[in-house]
């Protein structure tokens, strides 16, 4: 059993998010988010919703560190969430987590809205 | 560790964008100094001539101002001309006395007018047009004086004396030659141009050569232009605009190597490895640039190797020439004069103020000079710079880019004649008005960079004629998309070509491979390179290259097309449109149990079940029975049928049964783009095969094979290819030209555009001269299909990642 402890809850292991892809999290609040794992093992959450037009950022293709969107091919930086200029939003960012090949999400940020 | 120095001498255009390319790419590698020996921060030289036609003001036509220097810590000596360089102490001297040292040294020091060396060159009122200083003295001497004369009528004096008069001035041209802009244009064209300023007011004195500039009583001034005849006119202000020559002063003194411009090679170094150069001052390959865009591609290729990424290369540019007067419609490029040897085509309506000529050399355009309507204008220059054959549209060729059976939009609006808020790119809602804005506020001179900031012709790419146009006469001579070889993305310089050839050549397998050994600057790529690196390896090298995945579209990933809201929908494969009641049955099913909002008939004989949710896809295609219809791929589509003979009473073949063979033989094939194919059993045509990649029509004795055609964003008719008599040789053409595609077009190149880039006498070559290289070739496609996975049941052999259809709940305790 995956403890809970400190304000972190158990999302899922590394190795279950594919390398330069992506997976969704239901049961966030303020709706699913996208958590990445980048070609040099860096991992994001953000929430799945691009800034521009609400397109799944889960589903695009991950570069270094930033995702592009699969519907309008915006360019959004994992790290913060924020569109690459000359686009120009953010989708919100989440704090995440690796513990010993565990990912972990903030409780409380899951929990606003 | 301490950073290198490097010091630019020159604070215009091409040494200020060699600058930014370099802070792109090495943000931190130098610690930058620039000398410029105006007293003002970068500005866009060639909107000079807007500014003293009152069109737009000094402040507007600023590149960069001081803070761009502050926030990338650069030093900024402005007002110091730079009298000495030192390259074995590696010191900079500067007239005031300021000493800088270096690492690396950027020479970027422009070019000077051609002062006529006659009397009277050094009295007040004679200037030459090259900088805000000059433009600022002829709006000053235009609120004061009445009479200008311009001496040199080439693109420069030309606009120089049409500011001037709309001004005020009465102005008179001097010409040397017989005609004006004789390096640009014919006799013809400059005959219209000439008349069209003269209907302004401007006074022309062609085949003059000028001897003295004479003073005024109190020789403090110039007041009359005296010449070899003996005749004179009133002058209070002469413009000298006879040339420029390379700035080769500096570097001459410090005994680097010049000839008619400072010496460089392919990486802009000059004889001194230390020492770079770009710009005007530079020669390269004997060749000497003026206009902004081979500037650029210099900046870029020089800022490459002071990163010292030392992969880049410049290999000179073809140019073209825009006048910037506002009324005045004139294009010239490449050898516009023909000659020997070549062949002319021209159209000439006075009248209408309307003169084309076309030279052609080898069923290639190699110039053109377009006077009155230059609509057509970037088009001729894409087909110059593109080296496209153009034998199949000769004919129609000077009509332009319209009259040659498009029926799209593309290029279908005039940009010239377009209003502000017409709209220019579709799928973006851009205005002409928000483009034109955006050039001129920002500083674009690229399409790339118009696509970056406005979003034009940035998703179908079916406007970017259009917006080549509006580029073309904002910014006059200086637009012009150099490299006919165009870099694959951002990430590279690499060209589609140069790819392929790599990964064929040297038997690359991963993508690693690829951009390690090509020079890649982003280790993982962009979404827009790594789908196309994909494609290419594992066409090259099927069941050897291993597909990844995440180097996919999301569409390809997950087997289904992604809509507007994030569902999917789903197309099962009919093979060749066929269905039976089984299927159709459990369509019914599927639709009712997934409570499918949307359930559509495609135009390619299919059945599309539209708004499913990502996470029941695998469950919907289980149920459904069917294998995947790729309807989300660049790969394979449909081949389209007839009923054909077996049941029409028209039919001549039977199309059904070889549009099914036809399928089944390409089933999960990748390719650059989709294709789509048609089977019809008679010349009526019913499939549509005229628009489809391969079109097949059945005809009493055989089949007539049709390729690259396209129903799309630009209907394009498909091209006759052969006439064949079995079944088993349909397969086999259709076949060998499907991959040859496969192995020579480019990533998003439709077949329509590969034959139109390598030419339909080309292809015909491949497929139908040697029956053997046919054979290889659909041997090839053969090989590269073989067992080929259906993504909806196969799994594993096709890659499919089911993770992804499965969210992860979290449940949190409030």
């Amino acid at each position: 059993m995956h403890s809970q402890t400190s304000g972190w809850v158990y999302v899922t292991k590394i190795d279950e998010i594919p390398i330069a892809g992506a997976r969704v999290v239901t049961g966030g609040k303020a709706g699913p988010i996208a958590i990445f794992r980048t070609a040099d093992d860096s991992i994001f959450a953000v929430l799945d919703k691009c800034p521009h037009k609400g397109g799944p950022l889960s589903q695009g293709i991950v570069n270094g560190h930033a995702v592009t969107c699969p519907l309008h091919a915006w360019n959004i930086n994992l790290s913060d969430g924020c569109a690459i200029a000359p686009d120009s939003g953010c989708a919100r960012s989440y704090s995440i987590r690796c513990e010993s090949g565990d990912v972990l999400l903030s409780v409380a940020e899951l929990a606003s809205d | 560790m301490k950073k290198m120095k490097l010091v630019l001498i020159g604070n215009g255009m091409a040494g200020i964008r060699t600058l930014e390319e370099l802070l792109k790419i090495a943000p931190d590698l130098y610690e930058i100094t620039v000398f410029g020996a105006e007293p003002h921060p970068n500005y866009n030289r060639i909107l000079l001539s807007p500014v003293l036609a009152g069109e737009q003001n000094l402040e507007q036509i600023i590149l960069n101002d001081m803070d761009w220097y502050a926030a990338h810590q650069i030093k900024l000596h402005l007002g110091k001309k730079v009298t000495k360089i030192d390259r074995k102490l590696r010191e900079v001297h500067a007239e005031d006395g300021t000493v800088e040292t270096y690492d690396r040294l950027l020479l970027a020091t422009g070019s000077l007018p051609f002062i006529l060396p006659i009397p009277g060159k050094d009295l007040t009122g004679v200037i030459a047009y090259r900088d805000i200083k000059d433009t600022n003295e002829m709006i000053a001497a235009a609120e004061q004086f009445q009479h200008a004369v311009v001496i040199g009528g080439g693109l420069l004096g030309l606009e120089a004396a049409n500011g001037l008069r709309a001004r005020g001035m009465d102005v008179t041209v001097v010409h040397i030659a017989e005609w004006l802009m004789e390096r640009q244009l014919d006799q013809v064209a400059a005959q219209l141009l000439q008349t069209n300023l003269e209907a302004r007011g401007i006074s022309f004195k062609l085949k003059a050569q000028t001897d003295a500039l004479l003073p005024n009583e109190d020789g403090t001034r110039v007041a009359k232009v005296r010449f070899k005849d003996g005749s004179e006119i009133r002058a209070d202000l002469v413009v000298m605009a006879a040339g420029i020559r390379p700035n080769t002063e500096l570097a001459e003194s410090a005994r680097i190597h010049c000839s008619r411009g400072i010496i460089v090679n392919d990486t802009m170094q000059t004889f001194d490895p230390l020492v770079y150069a770009v710009g005007e001052c530079v020669n390269h390959r004997g060749s000497v640039y003026g206009l902004v865009a081979p500037l650029f591609e210099q900046a870029k290729v020089c800022a490459n190797h002071l990163a010292e990424f030392g992969i880049a290369r410049y290999l000179g540019s073809v140019t073209s020439t825009k006048l910037k007067v506002t009324g005045v419609d004139l294009f010239s490029a490449g050898n516009f004069m023909g000659g020997e040897g070549y062949e002319e085509i021209t159209l000439a309506d006075p009248a209408s103020d309307v003169y084309k000529k076309l030279v052609i050399k080898d069923d290639k355009l190699v110039g053109a000079c377009v006077y009155g309507d230059t609509a057509d204008g970037t088009w001729y220059f894409k087909l110059l710079r593109e080296e496209k054959n153009i034998s199949s549209i000769r004919d129609s060729l000077i009509f332009g880019e319209t009259n040659i059976g498009d029926v799209g939009h593309e290029g279908h609006n005039k940009a010239a004649a377009m209003a502000d808020s017409d709209e220019v790119c579709g799928c973006n809602g851009v205005s002409k008005g928000k483009i034109v804005s955006a050039i001129k506020d920002q500083g674009l001179f690229t399409l790339d960079e118009v696509r970056k900031c406005t979003k034009a012709s940035a998703s179908c790419g079916s406007c970017t004629g259009l917006v080549e146009q509006i580029l073309m006469n904002c910014l006059g001579t200086n637009y012009s998309e150099t490299p006919a070889k165009k870099a694959m993305c951002g990430c590279t310089d690499s060209s589609h070509e140069d790819v392929r050839i790599a990964i064929r050549e040297n038997k690359y397998l991963t993508q690693k491979e690829i951009r390690e050994n090509l020079g890649w600057r982003t280790p993982t790529g962009c979404s827009s390179c790594r789908p196309a690196l994909n494609y290419y390896l594992i066409s090259t090298w099927p069941h050897e290259a291993v597909d990844d995945p995440q180097s996919r579209f999301i569409n390809e990933r997950a087997h289904a097309n992604i809509q507007k809201d994030g569902t999917y929908s789903v197309v099962p494969r009919m093979w060749g449109g066929l269905t039976n009641a089984s299927e159709l049955r459990r369509i019914a099913d599927v639709a009712e149990k997934y409570q499918v909002p949307t359930v559509k008939v495609t135009g390619g004989q299919r059945i599309d079940l539209l708004g499913i949710k990502k996470e029941d896809l695998p469950a919907v295609w289980k149920d459904l029975g069917m294998p995947s219809g790729h309807a989300y791929g660049k790969s394979i589509r449909t081949v389209k049928t007839c009923v054909g003979s077996e049941h029409c009473r028209f039919g001549t073949q039977l199309s059904m049964d070889m549009g099914v063979k036809l399928e089944h033989m390409l089933f999960g094939m990748y390719s650059p783009h989709k294709v789509k194919l048609a089977v019809s059993g008679c010349p009526r045509n019913c499939a549509e095969a005229g628009i489809k990649d391969v079109g097949v029509i059945g005809v009493d004795s055989g089949w007539e094979i049709y390729i690259a055609g396209n129903g799309g964003i630009k209907t394009e008719v498909a091209e006759f290819l052969c006439k064949v008599k079995s079944d088993e040789e349909v397969r086999e053409y259709a076949g060998a030209f499907i991959q040859l595609y496969r192995e020579e077009g480019w990533y998003l190149e439709r077949t329509v555009h590969y034959v139109q880039r390598v030419g339909l006498d080309y292809v015909k070559d491949r497929i139908l001269n040697d029956s053997q290289k046919r054979k290889d070739l659909f041997d090839r496609l053969l090989f590269a299909l073989k067992d080929a996975p259906d993504p909806w049941k196969d799994f594993e052999q096709a890659g499919v990642d089911l993770r992804q259809f499965k969210p992860i709940t979290v449940q949190t305790v409030s």
